[in-house]
């Protein structure tokens, strides 16, 4: 290609990048997101005051119960049209890890149990559990130096 | 024979009947009525997504075979590609078929690559009858080259919808309403643009560098031709091949299209950025444009397939994504 046809290339790819909605994504991604930690703190509630947990395993079952509800929204084929809307509002939380997991434990059905399923799920979510353990040993390591 | 600096023309190559098979998005769009059969599921009927895009492949042979009046033994060669890893979906189908094939990749440039290869075995007496053909499969590329189809990660307002679609074309030396004239072979252009997401705007500067060679091995300009279209360059690529002309001050505008955005309703249906994907432009251009080639609304028309020749693993070590777009040019003969 001659010089004048990339400097016209250079020029009008610069002039044509998108711009990235970064504020609207942000507004949505806060509303999605608290109101999934809003459910989840209901549940903790209700799971404390009528049940009578103590606080360390309403958590625990809380988290269980919105594990189970990320997984079976995305069973249904919902979660990644939710997704699409709220960005990371849905991914953070920890019904996006089970969304991460359970789609790719669909995806990878095709290939068989062990191959398949087995060898893929931790496909996307296998980076959440690296960088967790990571960060749990240098922040564990630090606060043990610290002597807190 | 050539002409030129990377174009050929042709001058006894003729199109025969297309047959498009496509997936349920595709029959809910603007051009259903051009489309020889459509499924109403994306599996096809089949067990699993491969095998769906292998059966929407295999009813396009078996319609086009039947549409041209033709056994498979009449068939010197069949030309095919799409975008599974080592284009398995041509190989897999054609297991069931006596049928020499030639296999080829040009990433959503294949229907024209296809033609391209097919027409110059009619042009030089070798073969008198030749199907060009590729599939691509929403589900297969979704895994191919992004996430599970369920995973609820956000897609960037610039990504493209991959087209369920199979497209079969016979090129024939029996002399047609319709003819193969001529054809511009692309050239691998990295215009650096290193977003997977963005692949309109990354093939953009291939159509580009095509379409400008084309006119200058022609000798021909945007007037010419009844209509242009691109593959699959979506909203954003479309917006940029547009600009990249007025800054050399040729007007397309009037006179292009892309079939990406001609296969859905971009206002009601939800494909993003447009639609892509081999079998994007094969559906348009084999079953829509030929037959407003055939219904005398169009007398001319050129067609340039892109092709972003990335894949995921290139990607993460953080090259750019190179593009190539190949172009023919198809027209209607007048007795």
């Amino acid at each position: 290609m001659n010089e004048e046809l990339k400097n016209v290339i250079e020029k009008v790819k610069k002039e044509t990048t998108p711009k990235r909605k970064i504020f609207i994504n942000t507004l949505k991604a806060f509303l999605v997101g608290g109101l999934i930690c809003l459910v989840a703190q209901i549940i903790i509630e209700i799971l404390m005051k009528s049940f009578g947990f103590n606080q360390e395993m309403a958590n625990s079952i809380a988290i269980t119960i919105m594990v189970f509800i990320g997984s079976v929204i995305t069973g249904l084929g919902l979660y990644d049209k939710i997704g699409q809307f709220a960005g990371a509002g849905t991914i953070v939380p920890i019904t996006g890890f089970a969304n991460s997991m359970t789609s790719a434990a669909l995806e990878y059905k095709s290939e068989g149990i062990i191959f398949g399923i087995f060898t893929n799920m931790f496909k996307l979510a296998g980076s959440v559990i690296v960088v967790g353990v990571i960060s749990a040993f240098v922040f564990g390591t630090i606060r043990y130096l610290l002597g807190i | 024979m050539k002409i030129g600096k990377q174009s050929l023309t042709f001058h006894n190559v003729f199109i025969g009947e297309g047959a498009v098979v496509v997936g349920p998005k595709e029959n809910q769009g603007p051009l259903s009525d051009y489309f020889d059969k459509a499924y109403d599921d994306l599996y096809c009927g089949a067990k699993t997504w491969e095998k769906a895009e292998m059966q929407l492949f295999k009813d396009a042979i078996n319609i086009s075979l039947s549409k041209n009046n033709l056994a498979v033994c009449d068939v010197d060669c069949l030309i095919s590609g799409d975008l599974n890893n080592q284009i398995i979906i041509g190989s897999y189908t054609l297991r069931d078929y006596e049928l020499p094939y030639l296999g080829i990749f040009g990433a959503c440039s294949t229907s024209v690559e296809g033609l391209i290869i097919g027409g110059n075995m009619i042009e030089s007496g070798s073969c008198s009858k030749v199907l060009v053909g590729t599939s691509s499969h929403n589900a297969t590329s979704e895994r191919q080259f992004r996430y599970p189809t369920e995973y609820g990660g956000q897609k960037p307002q610039t990504i493209t919808s991959t087209a369920t679609a199979a497209g079969i074309l016979l090129l024939t030396n029996t002399k047609g309403k319709l003819c193969l004239s001529g054809a511009t072979i692309g050239k691998v252009i990295d215009a650096k643009i290193n977003d997977p997401h963005d692949l309109g705007r990354a093939m953009a500067p291939s159509a580009f560098d095509t379409i400008v060679t084309h006119f200058n091995d022609f000798n021909s300009k945007p007037n010419d031709y009844d209509l242009i279209v691109t593959g699959d360059l979506s909203y954003y690529g479309k917006d940029m091949l547009i600009k990249l002309f007025d800054e050399i001050n040729i007007n397309i505008k009037e006179h292009y299209d892309d079939c990406g955005l001609l296969l859905y309703n971009q206002e009601k249906q939800n494909v993003f950025a447009g639609g892509s994907g081999c079998g994007c432009c094969a559906a348009v251009t084999y079953g829509y444009l030929l037959s407003k080639l055939r219904d005398n609304t169009y007398k001319k028309i050129l067609v340039v397939a892109t092709g972003a020749l990335l894949n995921p693993i290139i990607v993460a070590q953080k090259e750019t994504i190179p593009g190539i777009s190949h172009a023919v040019i198809i027209e209607r003969i007048d007795d």
